[in-house]
């Protein structure tokens, strides 16, 4: 699946998108950062405070429980601070 | 009754004269306008910034839009709306956002308006980093956007 970083979630990764083959444990976003986080440190870094991170799969948000089987496309990102 | 929507991505500033001009041509049936415009300032948080950056989540914004137009003309008797965002470096005075809506009367029209802006500012994926003398930094959203966001919700 592809994964996608927008504004200093993506900063602090050191890249826009990215293709990945999470475990098949892997199963919600939640587990999704989990398993991101423990990667390296600009992940560690950029998902520190998973309560922060809003998610969306295939340009619908969910909450971090949210299954992730069947995902296309899923992205990782602060609070919006649009309008 | 028809209903016309415009969503639109853009870079380039708009004018906001000619966008109410094409909402309402060729229409008699539209008795109110509301236009709401977001500008860039040159101070946030009481420190001077010289620019902003806007950045965005293309194909989701535009979903994300368009799904908040619908329920808008799902919950009001609206004529049309429009609803302009714009993207990339934009200086203090500038225009940022645009959300025009029309109705035959102008409560459907000033609600809709503040509807369509209150979920903007909390679920349309935009982020803006600001510049100023200390640097850039990525402006942090604030808990009363939240809150107006959620008054809309019916319990």
């Amino acid at each position: 699946m592809k994964v996608k970083y927008f504004a200093w979630v993506r900063e602090r990764i050191g890249k826009e998108e990215e293709t990945i083959e999470p475990p098949a444990d892997v199963r919600t976003v939640g587990d999704l950062i989990d398993w991101l986080a423990r990667r390296d440190e600009s992940y560690a870094h950029a998902f520190e405070t998973p309560r922060v991170i809003r998610a969306a799969i295939d340009h619908a948000h969910v909450r971090s429980d949210a299954m992730i089987s069947g995902a296309r496309e899923i992205a990782f990102f602060p609070p919006m601070t649009g309008g | 009754m028809t209903t016309s929507v415009t969503i639109r991505i853009q870079q380039a500033d708009f004018d906001i004269a000619r966008e109410i001009a094409a909402l309402t041509q060729h229409r008699n049936d539209i008795g109110a306008v509301v236009s709401f415009s977001g500008i860039c300032r040159d101070t946030e948080g009481g420190a001077s910034i010289a620019a902003l950056t806007l950045e965005h989540y293309p194909g989701m914004a535009e979903a994300e839009i368009t799904r908040h137009a619908e329920t808008a003309m799902s919950r009001w008797p609206l004529n049309g709306l429009t609803v302009i965002h714009r993207v990339g470096r934009i200086m203090p005075g500038e225009n940022i956002v645009l959300v025009l809506t029309a109705s035959a009367h102008r409560q459907a029209a000033f609600e809709a308006a503040e509807f369509l802006m209150d979920y903007l500012k909390t679920n349309a994926p935009f982020w803006k980093r600001e510049e100023s003398a200390k640097g850039t930094s990525w402006i942090e959203a604030r808990d009363h956007d939240d809150a107006a966001a959620a008054r809309w919700t019916k319990s």
